[in-house]
């Protein structure tokens, strides 16, 4: 026994669960699992949140028995693609058996978080029912359940206090599912149910406002009127996050007088969003709440003109997180440059998605952002073009960027000036940005970009490429040179069989890969499959026309493949097979 | 300035169904292995095709790509896309389609109607004009009793609000065009003023860019 091991064994369990509860996050905890038996039993009978990245990694069973005590569960379902229809319908990543056995097995569960999963209101309604203490419900992107599945959780769930909709496709029945909450229901911190299309009962969501006491974070959908939500905050001045409904009225009526008065005492919001209808007549009113605002986004109203959009962000000189659409243009994003210096995250999201014209946001956003905010770290960018110049100007200007996502709306397009690939545009963003955790590129681009991010992208966990390169070469680069990639996903490139199979073993140290309307073809997914049992390799078939497998040589449309404890899944659809 | 050989045709980017005059579409459909009901694809494989030799030196492979990409000043046709781009969500997508068609009465989403149709209303000797969603209706009465409770704020004379109410009402159609009472007439696409009423309400409805409602006595010529 070494000398740590006789000074650790001093320390009593409850000492080191005592200070394992100082870890939240789930690396931290896996890399303390990972020094001894000792550690990795106390930590596992103490973990309370699990992540897993993945619903088809592991099966609910397995973490149950080496997480006994769990309180919380993140799942992932679908793989990113999915979110762009590249996925088709019932691929899988069903939360049903997760929920059955977690109330078989007695966890006391109390949150649960899902994206991109595939959520029946009977999962819901077991949930609602398996689990007393259950206090948060997250769904981003998830489908499946109707406004029933909501009902049940509003009845059932006693000490509720987080429902959190996220940009889900739910069937809304136009039930009364807000009406479900029951007058004893006075716990509820959080709700969000944005993304609901149909109407609510106004006032027993007044009602509900009213007695919730605590809530701090308040999202309404497009369906609740402006009369309703002046009435609402009246009785929650204290919220800090607050979606609009519908913001629609006329800026001479009462209602928008008592509106106007009642925005001015909400000084504790600090997190705007909706906007989902909006007259820009009324925006005025939300002026007295800009100068606290810390996060703002406005990506769901293409109504709102440049010139309201300046006027707003030049009062929100504490901004730290914008969400805009290109309507903002690139005047507006030198406002936002003068004025958001504690900018750290900036979304541009297209406006007209049909390429059917107005011009958008160009490089010259993009570098007055980089130059006026030093703190950005995390960018998502629609432009209509780019040049290696300014991408070259934005690295030097941000060095500390996590996250660069652009996209370019045509995904071929070269530098808008010199004609050339973006090669050295995107190359100066991972040499310089030495912390950059996720890249998607666009534009035009040939395998030396990928030499440059297999060379300089030493942190890079997850990049995102489409109709990118030339040859196997290109992938290859970048599977040799990120030590640390977590998630590739590529469509549209010409990476084939070679640079596929040429390290199959690196396969094991990433969550997922996903190549579509590449080169790679059935035998070299059958030869991968074959060497590698703890991956599943699926081929995701949609011909509907063809009878039995595709011949070795056949080139395969989508591939996903990813790394497993517990083998080929057993609720794959008819089209998807797993080699 | 390097001459280019290649053919401008043979390296224009196009987007086009499958079966439509476009060069190399249906080959590389073929050789893709494309069913004919799948996506719209950006015809890039386009790239690949044209022999782009990795022996030539890197300055000529990128001009032939360059060469394709800059007809990218020539728009795409507004319904054809490369499925999946710009990536995002289907529940942004959704929403950004309902709203913008707020602002212009054309179709927008691919595949289907857009959420809404509005079209702005005119009615001579109005103040000013107003805007209604022709999606809301279902057949021309239904219209006609919007227009009538949203105009019949204005100060006009009992019959001629009544004229505007039995405007759409075929049987007192010809006695509107020969009196001084209100004929409905609306812009079409091509920009022709059409007498409301001739073709069935789906057509009406998609072909309608705004409508007039005019005086009797200006529309005769219409009929």
């Amino acid at each position: 026994m070494c000398l740590f091991q006789c000074i650790m064994n001093y320390f009593p369990e409850e000492v080191l669960e005592h200070v394992f509860d100082f870890l939240t996050s789930h690396r931290d905890r896996n890399a303390v699992s990972l020094v001894c038996k000792s550690w990795y039993n106390v930590e596992r009978c103490s973990r309370k949140k699990v992540f897993i990245g993945n619903c088809y990694a592991v099966n609910p069973e397995l973490v149950i028995a080496r997480f006994p005590r769990f309180q919380s569960l993140t799942l992932k379902g679908k793989p990113h693609f999915a979110d762009f229809n590249l996925v088709p319908h019932d691929w899988g990543g069903y939360v049903q058996p997760w929920i059955e056995a977690l109330a078989k097995n007695g966890i006391s569960l109390e949150e649960l978080r899902l994206k991109r999963m595939v959520v029946s209101d009977e999962s819901l309604e077991l949930l609602s029912k398996s689990f007393p203490n259950f206090k948060s419900l997250t769904l981003v992107s998830c489908e499946g359940f109707s406004t029933d599945g909501l009902a049940a959780i509003a009845s059932n769930c006693r000490y509720l206090r987080e429902l959190d909709l996220q940009e889900n496709e739910v069937d809304d029945r136009k039930g009364h599912w807000l009406s479900c909450f029951p007058d004893s229901c006075t716990s509820l911190v959080s709700l969000n149910f944005a993304c609901l299309k149909g109407e609510v009962n106004a006032a027993a969501l007044e009602r509900l406002i009213a007695r919730c006491r605590n809530l701090k974070s308040l999202r309404l959908n497009h369906a609740v009127p402006l009369e309703t939500l002046q009435k609402i905050l009246v009785q929650a001045p204290q919220l800090n996050d607050l979606g609009t409904g519908s913001f629609v009225n006329d800026p001479y009526s009462e209602s928008y007088f008592k509106l106007k008065a009642v925005l001015q005492k909400c000084t504790s919001v600090k997190s705007l969003s909706g906007f989902l209808d909006v007259n820009p007549r009324c925006l005025p009113s939300i002026y007295p709440i800009c100068t606290n605002l810390t996060s703002l986004n406005l990506s769901y109203a293409p109504g709102i003109q440049s010139n309201d959009l300046i006027k707003l962000i030049v009062r929100c000189k504490k901004l730290e997180r914008l969400w805009i659409l290109d309507t903002i243009g690139d005047k507006g994003l030198e406002v936002v440059a003068a004025t958001c210096k504690e900018l750290q995250e900036l979304r541009v999201f297209p406006s007209d998605l049909h390429g059917v014209g107005n011009a958008a946001v160009t490089e010259e956003g993009l570098v007055a952002i980089s130059a006026g905010c030093p703190k950005l770290n995390s960018i998502l960018y629609f432009c209509q073009q780019m040049t290696n110049a300014a991408l070259i100007t934005v690295a030097k200007n941000c060095p500390n960027f996590i996250r660069f996502r652009l996209c370019t709306l045509n995904p071929v397009i070269p530098d808008a000036v010199t004609n050339q690939p973006l090669d050295d545009g995107f190359g100066a963003i991972v040499q310089s940005c030495k912390g950059l955790k996720r890249l998607s590129v666009s534009g035009l681009l040939t395998d030396q970009v990928f030499l440059y991010i297999g060379m300089y992208a030493e942190q890079l966990e997850m990049l995102s490429i489409a109709f990118a390169g030339d040859s196997d070469k290109g992938m290859l680069y970048v599977l040799n040179g990120c030590k640390k990639l977590k998630k590739l996903e590529i469509r549209d490139s010409p990476f084939g069989n070679m640079a596929l199979l040429s390290d199959v073993g690196k396969y094991e140290t990433m969550r997922s890969l996903w190549m579509s309307s590449c080169e790679v073809t059935y035998g070299a997914c059958k030869t991968l499959a074959e060497k590698m049992p703890r991956l599943n390799v699926e081929v995701i078939n949609e011909n509907e026309e063809m009878e039995g497998r595709p011949k070795d040589k056949h080139r395969v449309e989508k591939m996903y493949l990813y790394r497993t404890l517990v083998g080929a899944r057993k609720d794959a659809p008819p089209f998807v097979w797993t080699l | 300035m390097v001459d280019c050989k290649l053919d401008f045709e043979e390296t224009e980017l196009r987007l086009g169904l499958p079966g439509e005059k476009s060069i190399n579409i249906n080959a590389n459909y073929g050789k893709r292995g494309y069913s004919e009901t799948v996506d719209l694809k950006l015809n890039l494989s386009s790239k690949k095709e044209i022999g782009l030799d990795k022996s030539h030196d890197l300055n000529e492979n990128n001009l032939d790509k360059v060469k394709i990409c800059s007809n990218d000043s020539v728009k795409p046709p507004a319904k054809a896309q490369v499925v999946g781009w710009p990536p995002v969500r289907s529940f942004r997508k959704n929403i950004m389609a309902v709203q913008k068609s707020g602002s212009n009465s054309e179709e927008i989403a691919v595949g289907g109607s857009a959420g809404a149709a509005f079209v702005k209303v005119s009615v001579d000797g109005a103040p000013y004009l107003r805007k209604v969603d022709l999606k809301m209706y279902k057949t021309y009465n239904e219209l006609s009793d919007a227009l009538g409770k949203m105009f019949s704020s204005f100060t006009m004379s009992k019959c001629d609000s009544q004229g505007i109410l039995d405007f759409m009402n075929e049987s007192k159609l010809m006695d509107l065009l020969n009196g001084s009472d209100y004929v409905p007439t609306y812009e079409d696409k091509d920009g022709d003023w059409m007498l409301v009423g001739d073709v069935p309400w789906e057509m009406f409805v998609e072909s309608c860019k705004r409508l007039r409602i005019m005086k009797g006595t200006e529309a005769i010529g219409l009929g």
